[in-house]
């Protein structure tokens, strides 16, 4: 641990720190611009400059500079400043001062910086650069004239996302940052560069124009686009969710979001159920809440009711609609809307074990039936880290693009059993073997076998648990917890032929089977579910109202509600509240924090944000063998998996032009 | 030395170069340049892979050659590596050919030693000729473009054509050379001083005189 001076103050900096981390420690700020903590070091903007002795007489790039031994760095010099100054003035030269009209402006690092380090005033009088726009697909917005070259967005595609498509070209003054050809960026990370660029070259298309940052308010939330449970801001103005931005938890997703996952706010302002709606004559017709609760009253399910669980749903609406059907008399519960059925007497068995950070350090991973590049885009970065660090990754299941290079072993669920020489060989050596299994594998039966694979290869060993279940539905898990599970899956609740199904935001499942109930949509897009159903009760989406969440790994978080639901529409759970009074039982709550606590005591894990502990993998079956192939995956189309992104004009594009733009192309022609 | 750009992306541009590929000569060329670099850095290479693909569009079409985007592309396809990157090297990189360059591609050095030494007057003297910057004449045999430093200093000013240097030049000694070189002749390379043999100090050495015809020890006279 080499030991420094930061401006005259002693410290140790562990092992292969940069300059600029010391100073960090130290409590310096260092003003930077291509710097950053996830990606390689490029150290071309010098905006990081220090004195630093033994050295030469000058300022030194502290982010490129290793912290040794003895070193005495000085960030408050004489030196220091005017080197801030130089640098400062010299990236200006061609930045144009156009920050009332830049989105970029008031979170602009270089607006900041300048502010902060820079001389105040110009000595340049010549002629500015202009660079021409790049189309970088529907998502990004360039202004490429005020790009300052620090190639954050060149390493953030090449490195993070694995998807090289962002590059440099020319040189010198010409250097122009731009895809190939100007194609659209094509993956499911491709706006994380919109917030690494320091400046405004980079912005964000949907978003331009729409409000300074100043004037929104900032509300932590999660994610639901997928399982993953990513940390997000909602930012609002008003009634409106104006955009989504990841917050930084190096647990779950790093500083990154899917596209998915912020994009598809503006769906929250379109196709909104605002009122409640009757099927009068097999037409929807608007109602009054009383109309519609005496409809359901007039049912008189009795014990007959049974609730099926959305994707997006909050534990909180989950476990109100078990309390409304606890009293009722029903155990009729299901998530799991398109009729998987497999075995849930041991949590641990369908949990994303070895967590997200961990799964980096897996030395050898088999992924069975998971498109993990849809199915959990910020996985996916986790193992293309895990890549780099070694590991060997095989996929069984039919061919996606990966961002690593991996062994795909067909399509055929054998293989689970027999695997080829060269993977068996990579397992049995393997120091923290890992297995994913995801929604086809599970929909294949083929859960069974992961775990007699896991038994095999003893992928559970000490301070490692190398079994994974990749969900992407943000409600699965904390269903699961709540027991929202039959034994036969959405069969069971068929074949119970309920009179009233409670349908909490579920609109992937099949309405078929419930032709002779009476289906009540619980939920607030108008989508699917809502056009099955015979009454609809306008609820709240994921940014109206608080709810806790728990993701694929079983973490357990919370999320506040930014904005107010539109017209009619109510929170959750007091539509169940006062669907109880209507069907005359007690539900043993009158306020949120009473359903929350009543939540708390049901199941103690949900109270404590963080990992949930399910216990130990449970004993296979040694003789569980998988049969049949997987042919394809669930996820068809990545922008478009949930009512939210379906109604949102932003993900209809990105379907549309990033996924089926050669058919685009080739009906023009 | 701005003004840079990619010859656009054009059907046309595919047709004739969409099926672009080694000949045998150059494809064992490529092999060769690919196996100086351990397996797995095959990237490495990209530049003898770029330069040998301009030889052979030159070849082909019997200029300096350039680097069409199609050609690009099976340069990226057959190092496995991102097109993008390949385009990275190749606009970096002043002696790729972005867009068509005549038969003879006359790359006149303007920097400082030669400005000093009269390259002004060898631009004017080609502009005089037809020739444009950036532009192929019209009879195909010329383009003319402003380089930086060639390292010729001590024989400026010079001119670069494909891959012979021809210094010392005077707007009389450089009309010679691109007479000989339109009628297809091979005029001398190097200076064009008559009695000098490269960068030596013209009219002889200008320091350790002694030294011309033995070794003479300096140090008694230190």
């Amino acid at each position: 641990m080499p030991k420094v001076t930061v401006d005259g103050q002693e410290l140790e900096v562990p092992e292969g720190a940069t300059v600029l981390q010391a100073c960090e420690l130290a409590g310096k700020e260092i003003p930077r611009f291509c710097y950053h903590e996830r990606l390689s070091i490029a150290g071309n903007c010098r905006m990081c400059l220090v004195e630093v002795k033994p050295g030469p007489p000058k300022p030194q790039a502290s982010c490129a500079l290793p912290a040794t031994e003895g070193q005495e760095i000085r960030t408050d010099s004489e030196m220091v400043k005017t080197a801030r100054e130089g640098v400062m003035e010299f990236l200006l030269i061609n930045h144009p001062l156009d920050c009332p009209i830049c989105d970029q402006g008031g979170e602009c690092d270089l607006q900041d910086q300048s502010v902060a380090y820079g001389r105040g005033g110009s000595r340049y009088n010549a002629n500015k650069r202009a660079v021409t726009e790049k189309y970088m697909g529907p998502l990004i917005k360039t202004v490429m004239t005020r790009c300052i070259h620090c190639t954050r967005c060149v390493r953030f595609s090449e490195e993070i996302a694995g998807v090289d498509e962002i590059g440099a070209l020319y040189r010198g003054e010409d250097m122009q940052i731009t895809t190939y050809l100007e194609q659209a960026a094509q993956h499911e990370l491709s706006a994380n560069v919109i917030d690494l660029c320091p400046v405004g070259a980079l912005t964000s298309r949907p978003y331009a124009f729409e409000a300074r940052p100043w004037e929104l308010k900032k509300t932590l939330s999660i994610d639901v686009s997928d399982a993953v449970g990513a940390n997000i801001r909602l930012d609002s103005r008003g009634r409106e969710v104006m955009r989504a931005l990841p917050r930084i938890n190096d647990d779950v997703n790093e500083e990154w979001l899917s596209d998915k996952g912020r994009y598809m706010v503006d769906g929250l302002t379109k196709r909104r159920l605002d009122k409640v709606f009757m099927r009068k004559r097999g037409k929807l017709t608007v109602a009054s809440w009383e109309e519609a609760f005496q409809a359901i009253a007039k049912a008189k399910p009795g014990k007959s009711i049974a609730a099926v669980a959305g994707d997006m749903v909050d534990c909180e609406t989950m476990f109100a609609a078990k309390a409304l059907l606890g009293a009722m008399g029903s155990k009729l519960l299901e998530g799991r809307q398109t009729g998987m059925d497999y075995d849930v007497s041991s949590l641990a068995a369908v949990n994303f074990n070895s967590t997200f950070a961990g799964i980096e350090t897996a030395d050898a991973i088999l992924i069975v039936g998971s498109n993990i590049r849809w199915e959990a885009p910020l996985v996916n970065v986790r193992l293309r880290k895990a890549v780099k660090n070694g590991a060997k990754i095989f996929i069984v299941g039919p061919h996606w693009e990966t961002t690593f290079p991996a062994e795909f072993l067909g399509e055929d669920l054998s293989v689970l059993s027999k695997l080829p020489k060269a993977a068996a060989d990579a397992f049995k050596g393997a120091e923290r073997p890992a297995i994913i299994m995801g929604g086809a594998a599970l929909a294949k039966g083929a859960l069974g076998t992961g775990l007699a694979f896991a038994d095999k290869f003893k992928l559970a060993r000490d301070g490692w648990n190398g079994f994974n279940v990749m969900h992407f539905s943000a409600a699965r898990m904390g269903g699961l917890m709540l027991g929202y599970a039959q034994k036969g899956g959405m069969a069971d609740i068929a074949k119970a032929k309920p009179k009233v199904v409670l349908s909490l935001g579920a609109d992937e499942m099949d309405f078929e089977p419930f032709a002779d109930s009476l289906k009540v949509y619980i939920g607030h897009h108008g989508d699917k579910g809502a056009h099955a159903a015979d009454i609809i009760l306008p609820a709240a989406s994921y940014a109206e109202k608080d709810g806790t969440y728990v993701n694929t790994e079983g973490r357990v978080q919370f999320a506040e509600k930014a904005v107010f639901a539109p017209g009619d529409a109510r929170e959750d759970w007091t539509i169940l509240r006062a669907l109880a009074d209507a069907l005359g039982v007690d539900v043993g709550f009158d306020s949120f924090v009473q359903l929350q606590s009543a939540m708390i005591k049901a199941v103690p894990a949900l109270g404590e944000e963080g990992l949930a502990d399910y216990g130990a993998l449970p004993k296979a079956d040694s003789k569980a063998k998988a049969e049949g192939e997987i042919s394809a995956y669930p996820i068809k189309d990545f922008y478009l998996t949930n009512p939210i992104a379906r109604a949102s004009a932003v993900m209809q594009q990105c379907s549309a032009e990033l996924l089926h733009g050669d058919e685009l192309k080739e009906a023009a022609e | 030395m701005a003004n840079r750009h990619l010859a656009h992306d054009t059907p046309e541009l595919r047709a004739r170069w969409g099926s672009f590929a080694w000949t045998e000569e150059n494809k064992a060329k490529a092999d060769y340049h690919i196996a100086k670099y351990p397996p797995g850095r095959q990237k490495s290479a990209v530049m003898p892979l770029l330069d040998l693909a301009q030889r052979q569009v030159g070849a082909e079409t019997d200029t300096q050659g350039w680097l069409p985007l199609p050609v690009m592309e099976y340069i990226a396809d057959y190092l496995d590596m991102p097109v993008i990157r390949v385009v990275e090297v190749a606009t970096f990189y002043f002696m790729y050919n972005l867009v068509p360059v005549g038969k003879f591609h006359v790359q006149v050095c303007g920097t400082t030693p030669c400005m000093l030494r009269g390259s002004d007057d060898i631009i004017a003297a080609c502009k005089k000729r037809g020739m444009a910057k950036g532009e192929v004449s019209e009879d195909g045999l010329w383009t003319l473009t402003e380089v930086e430093c060639m390292g010729n200093c001590a024989t400026a000013p010079m001119v670069q054509i494909n891959d012979g240097n021809y210094e010392d030049l005077t707007v009389e000694r450089l009309d010679a050379v691109l007479d000989a070189l339109a009628a297809g002749k091979e005029p001398k390379e190097g200076t064009q001083e008559p009695g000098r043999h490269t960068s030596e100090p013209s009219g002889g050495p200008t320091t350790l005189k002694d030294m011309v015809d033995a070794n003479h020890d300096y140090r008694k006279e230190w």
